[in-house]
């Protein structure tokens, strides 16, 4: 998009955007925009921020185009007052905006032409045709046939571009693609056809020629807007998880900046709820960090000077001076990034079912449209007509259903993912996961919500749950959380206790008329305890001390999930950084007997590897930061929204909420959109098998190849748009 | 048959009218948000400046 990106319709936005040349534009990924009330409420949000000119939504990308005065306002204003209004944004990097609308819009451009064309010289043509059979005098149908070139001319060599280009880049690289015969079925039909008009005969197939490249174009152009819409997903999800980090300047002043413009050496604050913005060594500070993005723990590890801390991590407790590590040292995430590379390689020969079909395809017309000319030439014909039959061989057998048809059928699939939340995040995923055979969960965070949970709650009585919820309220501890959740399911709501005084690391305490109440670590409490970190002791002075026991909560519908993917004859397994015990306790919550524990990145890969070698396409469902590598093996992989950004970017698909669910639902419309495929590969086969013979024949005249074609595509486009549902989103 | 001399130019012509008002629409991104627009259509007053 450009300077007067935000989109006006009304005059006086316009005048103001364009005159004022100090106006700057901004491109803000939005989170939680579903509907029109929410596309308003964003535009508000924007435009309520003093020296904002205009604020235009776009619903389908999820993002806002800002133009702002620089000097009025900036970046961080708009953002805070976006947030305040329940809209999460974050500026777009790495993408100049509107660069990946532009191939959409070059495609649309020549299809709107096409379908100009194809309308026209059809019209033309059913006049012809019809003239043909009464009364039209031979004169007329030379003018019409004439003004079909005149349009059809400028059309094929405009709007046949794409393919063109695509055909020749192939055969210089002495390979053939599927635009080498539609290129080579509408040049011919085309040329010959000129040179048919020029001598007045019957045979014209201007009007084919420009319907089959309308046809194609639109299945090419759909095809490219799936993409566009995956490539604009993953963009929004990736600005969206890389925050701010606060810098402290060697005067001891704090400047906040985004985290991918981070230096070597940078020092930072993290305070305390904060997700730390890059690998770096702690310099100052003590406390605790929730690490489970990274390694898979659930359990918050103890931090002090001198260690090292990753990006993603959560700082729990206590501010943390931290000074940024390279990311090419060896650090965990230069690791993994290494692992994920090779990995991504190894994919990267995936080959996409309509270019598989292609292979096959290609040759086999061009062998047919060659055979049907030689065997005219053979047995006597002349060469005009000899090609114009191999002409109608190469039209009949246009690959509409490939062309077309699969493009339609993904778009279809996709929206209707998009509708249920879930991400397609690259354009081939969806033929990728319906292959799938076997689904490898991750623990912490895929199959468990990566949120603790009280343990034992009903034992503990109301008054202390409620009294402990209150003094825990004060704080953002994982335990503290675990505490209020537990206490609001005894109470409607958890009033949070006043003068409460946290100790980073230890616990909180206020002072009551009857003693003290504490609620923190067996050592804040007084109590000796042989018990590990994972525990909180609540003491009232005038009661014996409680102690609270946590574990990390499985989703709400894994079990169902696990269950319903083996009925279907996934095989199914759990590959964890985490301990044997934990992890062998969520497994059999689940129900899954194959459970691998305490594995690295590495492991986890070479573990996929094992399973590939024996045939296995395996989905990766995962969340953290050590699955990014393996989500990136494997056959295909899905990432639940609340993953590490760089898994994100490696699932093909993400899905948000907090049940399992999508994973079901992904593979089975993935599924039903591959069936449908082929369903439309087996209608294209049908027809090509009864006309391609009459083609060859000679008895497939302009009219039949026009009706022929449009009818076939016609129904496999109809085909999928069974897949969409009508429902709202 | 001479009315077609004018009739086919005529309709080529509302043809290609309808073909430019694609063209300007499409470069003044009306086809930028295809679901927020239909959203838009039910909003009563534009948002305040």
């Amino acid at each position: 998009m450009t300077v007067h990106a935000p989109i006006t319709f009304r005059a006086q936005d316009a005048a103001q955007v364009t005159t004022e040349a100090s106006f700057k534009s901004l491109t803000l990924a939005v989170e939680n925009m579903h509907c029109g009330g929410c596309m308003r409420s964003v535009e508000r949000a924007a435009l309520g921020v003093a020296g904002v000119a205009s604020a235009r939504a776009n619903l389908s990308a999820q993002r806002v185009s800002v133009a702002y005065d620089p000097a009025r306002t900036g970046e961080p204003a708009l953002i805070e007052a976006l947030a305040r209004a329940g809209f999460p944004a974050a500026p777009m990097q790495w993408v100049k905006p509107g660069a990946e609308q532009a191939r959409q819009k070059y495609l649309l451009r020549r299809t709107a032409v096409a379908g100009f064309a194809a309308m026209n010289i059809m019209l033309i043509s059913v006049a012809v045709w019809s003239g043909a059979a009464s009364d039209m005098d031979l004169a007329l149908a030379t003018a019409f046939r004439w003004l079909s070139a005149l349009i059809a001319l400028p059309t094929v060599a405009y709007s046949g571009q794409p393919f063109f280009d695509s055909a020749l880049g192939a055969l210089k690289a002495r390979r053939l693609n599927m635009d080498v015969p539609i290129s080579l079925a509408i040049l011919l039909a085309t040329a010959m056809s000129l040179y048919q008009t020029i001598r007045g005969s019957e045979q014209v197939y201007f009007d084919a020629a420009v319907s089959l490249l309308f046809l194609l174009l639109v299945g090419r152009f759909l095809d490219e807007t799936l993409r566009v819409r995956a490539s604009s997903e993953a963009q929004n999800l990736l600005s969206l998880q890389s925050g701010m980090a606060t810098v402290i300047e060697a005067n001891g002043s704090h400047r906040l900046v985004p985290a991918h413009a981070l230096r070597l050496g940078d020092r930072l604050l993290v305070a305390a709820g904060e997700r730390v913005a890059a690998d770096g060594v702690v310099l100052k500070g003590r406390g605790q960090v929730d690490q489970s993005l990274i390694t898979g723990e659930t359990m918050p590890l103890t931090v002090a000077a001198g260690q090292e801390v990753y990006a993603g991590t959560l700082n729990l407790t206590q501010p943390l001076n931290i000074e940024v590590l390279a990311a090419d040292s060896a650090t965990l995430l230069a690791e993994i990034s290494r692992l994920m590379l090779a990995a991504e390689q190894g994919k990267a020969h995936y080959r996409r079912l309509a270019d598989r079909a292609a292979q096959v395809y290609a040759p086999a017309v061009h062998g047919l449209g060659l055979a049907t000319f030689l065997g005219w030439l053979a047995i006597g014909a002349s060469w005009q007509t000899a090609l114009t039959y191999a002409i109608a061989v190469l039209i009949i057998t246009c690959p509409c259903a490939l062309a077309l048809a699969v493009p339609a059928v993904q778009i279809a699939a996709a929206s209707r993912l998009f509708r249920r939340r879930i991400i397609v995040k690259a354009a081939d995923g969806l033929e990728r996961i319906a292959e799938t055979d076997m689904v490898v969960f991750d623990k912490t965070g895929t199959l468990t919500l990566g949120r603790l949970e009280l343990l034992g709650q009903d034992a503990i009585s109301g008054d202390v749950l409620i009294g402990a919820g209150r003094l825990a309220a004060a704080s953002k501890h994982p335990y503290a959380k675990a505490i209020v959740a537990a206490a609001e399911k005894r109470t409607r709501a958890v009033v949070p206790a006043s003068d409460v005084e946290e100790v980073p690391g230890l616990g909180l305490k206020r002072q009551l008329a009857q003693g003290e109440e504490r609620l923190g670590s067996a050592e804040w409490c007084g109590v000796h305890s042989d018990g590990d970190d994972s525990e909180v002791w609540y003491r009232r002075d005038w009661m014996t001390p409680v102690r609270f026991r946590f574990a990390d909560s499985v989703r709400t519908d894994a079990a169902e999930i696990a269950a319903t993917l083996k009925r279907q004859g996934f095989e199914l397994a759990l590959l964890s950084g985490d301990r044997q015990g934990v992890v062998d306790k969520v497994a059999d919550e689940v129900g899954i007997s194959t459970r691998l524990a305490g594995l690295r990145p590495a492991d986890k890969i070479a573990w996929l590897g094992a399973w590939a070698s024996e045939g296995r396409k395996v989905l990766m469902v995962g969340d953290g930061l050590n699955d990014a590598p393996a989500l990136a093996a494997a056959h295909a992989s899905m990432s639940p929204a609340s993953a590490a950004d760089i898994s994100q970017r490696a699932a093909d698909f993400v899905f948000q909420g907090e049940k399992l669910a999508p994973v079901v639902e992904a593979i089975a419309t993935a599924r039903r959109a591959r069936a449908m495929a082929l369903q439309n590969f087996a209608v294209a086969a049908i027809y090509n098998v009864v006309c391609v013979p009459l083609a060859m024949a000679g008895f497939v005249t302009p009219l039949i190849a026009a009706i022929v074609m449009s009818t076939s595509s016609i129904l496999v486009t109809a085909n999928a748009t069974r897949l969409a549902d009508r429902g709202s989103r | 048959m001479t009315a077609l001399a004018w009739l086919v130019p005529v309709a080529l012509f509302l043809g290609g009218l309808g073909l430019a008002a694609f063209m300007w629409a499409l470069r003044s991104g009306q086809f930028e948000d295809l679901e927020g627009a239909a959203y838009r259509a039910l909003e009563d007053d534009p948002p305040e400046q």
